[in-house]
């Protein structure tokens, strides 16, 4: 193999410099500016400031409210996760076994991806609306009195359909392509040696799809953590009763909303190290299992 | 798009001319739609009145989003002169001592002519210090009242032209509009933590905080579960579970308003500036206005309901010339002029008593504009009415309506979730006292 080899030892650095940049400009100071903020105390001007050491972390693990986030983001990001994946996992297996228009199905299937969760919010807060939605109504037929403002169950429900739903798409898309690259050959042989569809689906199709599943898992639990804060913002605002307030949304409540920056940066702080723990997950195991 | 370009080039030419001599100032401000648009006319309406000083509104969002924004620009010291913020950010801004500066003593020392005894005192009490001193200019300030509907009382079988005085007759009235199947829910109500919960127990004499209200220091904190608050609570609790009440939502309570208009709920409790709102939506009936109802066995009430709505803050750091403008663009707002056509047309209430008298002609033509102000001028304020000063109070109204919202799903009783309030926002009250000493 040829190595290309600078002679000028400037190029690669200059060549590399906007991504440096832009990585030290919106990701490294940021976070270092977090950092150093957790340990602050601060009125909102900035006026007077004084260090606290770790006292912004002690106040939150004595929060209630702060567990309460922390419950409240793990029911919402398994739910999210077992939800889009499931829905996707049915819609690829369908789209899979299909003969013709395949592409039809799957181009109109990974429309909603494109939806900026902001808009999905407002969608499906439109569709829910206790008042003048019509899902409301459909459901007062049957019997059901929704109602998000005031029941926790139903606006918990409520994030969760609308976040699910926008990822869908983008695990469809995985599946999908994991399904197709698994060889009918297999398939056929279990199905010459007698397994029916639900036995060939467990013992074959299930297996060899694990790497693409576990993938997946990471990609749509980081998702459901972090990148919803627009569906919550735009439907529930974290209520009723902060049934539905994730530690993303506590995180730019407390700091924008409150003016409390010392304990948001300390609850940012947390979920940067929340993020890098699930990042160690990823690449530990992920790049081991995923059969490229 | 060129004719654009053409004519702000031509704009551009012009200011270029005109720009010599002028002072030019920033209004950070809050109001979108039809509100907005009246604004800049007022804007304008100084701009033109003058040579000396200019004016350029820029409309930031929410309130909260303004004030969000008018913080971190002076972070980056690239504050406006001048910026509207909501009531409940009130303790922020007047903590930030370094950061403001007060509008009394920017009328001592740039504005002419400025007489703070011609600002109505239960509009402007609210933005006082302790010494009785304005902090920031009232700009858009309202009270809640009762709405009610004339078309479903009449088919109730009650009076058209009385709607109910006392809670004893919200629940007596409801009941029957029930049970005559001409609605199917009594009331409805925005704003629990403005309404049914500061606006109550000022309008019942009652406390909310310690030290007046919490005009009185950083160390004052939440007493909001007293016996009349816990009374009523419980009350709404009750008629909630009985269909008479139903609850419209958090914060503002978006779907408050709805329920009226649809004529679900025959009677709302909400801010005396949705007036023009609620006409609008009011087509299919006959609207009606009334005072906020009282408990009658509770001693001192009705005393006097307190204000909402935003003020002009003027911040730091910026040149005499500058403090100057704004000096003159306050008296230009305040005048009662400006003030009567602003009140008039918004449905806020007129912040001087010279423009309040030039409304007279209104509010003859239009009956229940003056609801509002009657209420707010119904008695002498007491440091139970005057308002209220508490730090962090953004995160308390949260608070105060998840709690409400505890309350009305069971898991607690109206003590229960009163005290749980107090116990909450005094951690927060505590937190702001810590970090502004």
């Amino acid at each position: 193999m040829k190595r290309t080899i600078f002679s000028n030892q400037l190029l690669p650095w200059l060549l590399l410099a906007p991504q440096l940049i832009i990585t030290f400009v919106f990701f490294l100071w940021p976070a270092a500016q977090a950092v150093r903020q957790s340990f602050l105390r601060e009125d909102a001007f900035g006026t007077r400031t004084s260090f606290v050491g770790l006292e912004n972390f002690a106040y939150l693990l004595q929060s209630p409210e702060y567990f309460n986030s922390l419950k409240v983001t793990a029911i919402f990001a398994v739910s999210v996760t077992v939800l889009s994946m499931g829905m996707a996992l049915l819609l690829a297996i369908a789209v899979d076994r299909m003969i013709r228009s395949t592409r039809v199905y799957t181009t109109l299937l990974v429309w909603p991806y494109a939806v900026a969760p902001a808009v999905a919010g407002i969608l499906w807060w439109f569709i829910f609306n206790p008042t003048i939605g019509i899902m409301p109504y459909v459901l007062a037929q049957v019997g059901y009195d929704w109602n998000h403002i005031s029941s926790k169950t139903d606006a918990m429900m409520l994030v969760v359909i609308a976040s699910a739903w926008k990822q869908i798409s983008y695990n469809f898309l995985f599946f999908l392509a994991g399904l197709q690259s698994i060889p009918g050959s297999l398939r056929e042989a279990a199905a010459i040696d007698g397994a029916g569809p639900v036995r060939r689906f467990f013992d074959i199709t299930f297996p060899l799809l694990s790497p693409t599943t576990f993938f997946l898992l990471v990609v749509n639990i980081v998702y459901a953590m972090f990148d919803t804060f627009g569906v919550i913002d735009a439907t529930t605002e974290g209520g009723p009763a902060q049934a539905t307030n994730i530690m993303v949304y506590k995180v730019y409540f407390d700091g924008f909303i409150g003016q409390n920056i010392g304990s948001s940066a300390a609850q940012s702080v947390v979920l940067m190290i929340l993020v890098l723990i699930l990042t160690v997950v990823q690449f530990r195991f992920v790049e081991k299992k995923v059969a490229y | 798009m060129i004719r654009y370009s053409t004519a702000s080039a031509v704009a551009l030419i012009a200011s270029l001319g005109a720009a010599n001599a002028e002072t030019t100032i920033d209004w950070w401000h809050a109001m979108g739609g039809e509100l907005g648009t009246k604004l800049e006319e007022i804007v304008q309406g100084f701009n033109d009145s003058q040579e000396d000083y200019k004016v350029v509104p820029s409309y930031k969002g929410t309130y909260p989003e303004t004030m969000t924004a008018a913080i971190a620009a002076f972070r980056a010291k690239q504050q406006p002169t001048i910026v509207q913020v909501f009531e409940v950010g009130t303790g922020t801004m007047m903590a930030a001592q370094g950061a403001v500066v007060p509008v009394h003593q920017l009328m001592e020392e740039h504005g002419e002519g400025f007489d703070p005894s011609a600002f109505l005192p239960s509009v402007v009490g609210y933005y006082t210090d302790s010494e009785g001193n304005m902090l920031s200019m009232p700009f858009n300030s309202s009270t809640p009242i009762l709405y009610y509907n004339k078309t479903v009382f009449e088919k109730a079988g009650l009076d058209p032209e009385t709607p109910p005085k006392t809670w004893a007759e919200v629940e007596e009235f409801s009941k029957k509009i029930m049970e005559s199947g001409a609605a199917s829910c009594g009331f409805t109500t925005g704003w629990i933590s403005w309404i049914q919960t500061e606006n109550f127990s000022a309008w019942h004499n009652q406390p909310i905080g310690t030290m007046e209200n919490g005009f009185g220091g950083l160390d004052a904190r939440l007493s909001v579960n007293g016996p009349v608050q816990v009374k009523h609570w419980g009350n709404l609790k009750t008629w909630a579970d009985e269909g008479l009440f139903k609850y419209g939502g958090p914060v503002g309570g978006d779907n408050a308003a709805p329920m009226f208009y649809s004529q679900d709920c025959a009677m709302i409790m909400n801010s005396s500036a949705s007036r023009a709102g609620v006409i609008a939506n009011a087509t299919d009936f006959e609207l009606g206005f009334g005072m906020l109802p009282y408990y009658d066995d509770v001693e001192g009430a009705p005393q006097n309901s307190i204000i909402g709505g935003a003020t002009l803050w003027v911040l730091s750091g910026k040149s005499d010339e500058e403090y100057e403008a704004a000096a003159a663009f306050f008296s230009y707002l305040s005048s009662p002029e400006v003030q009567a056509d602003w009140a008039s047309f918004s449905g806020y209430l007129p912040i001087t008593s010279a423009a309040g008298e030039q409304m007279q002609d209104f509010y003859a033509e239009n009956p229940g504009a003056d609801t509002g102000i009657k209420q707010i001028t119904l008695n002498e304020p007491t440091e139970n009415s005057k308002g209220l000063r508490f730090g962090n109070y953004v995160q308390i109204r949260g608070i105060i309506d998840e709690e409400f919202e505890q309350l009305l799903s069971g898991d607690k009783d109206a003590q229960g979730a009163l005290d749980s309030v107090v116990e909450r926002g005094d951690a927060l009250l505590e937190e702001f006292q810590n970090q502004n000493q």
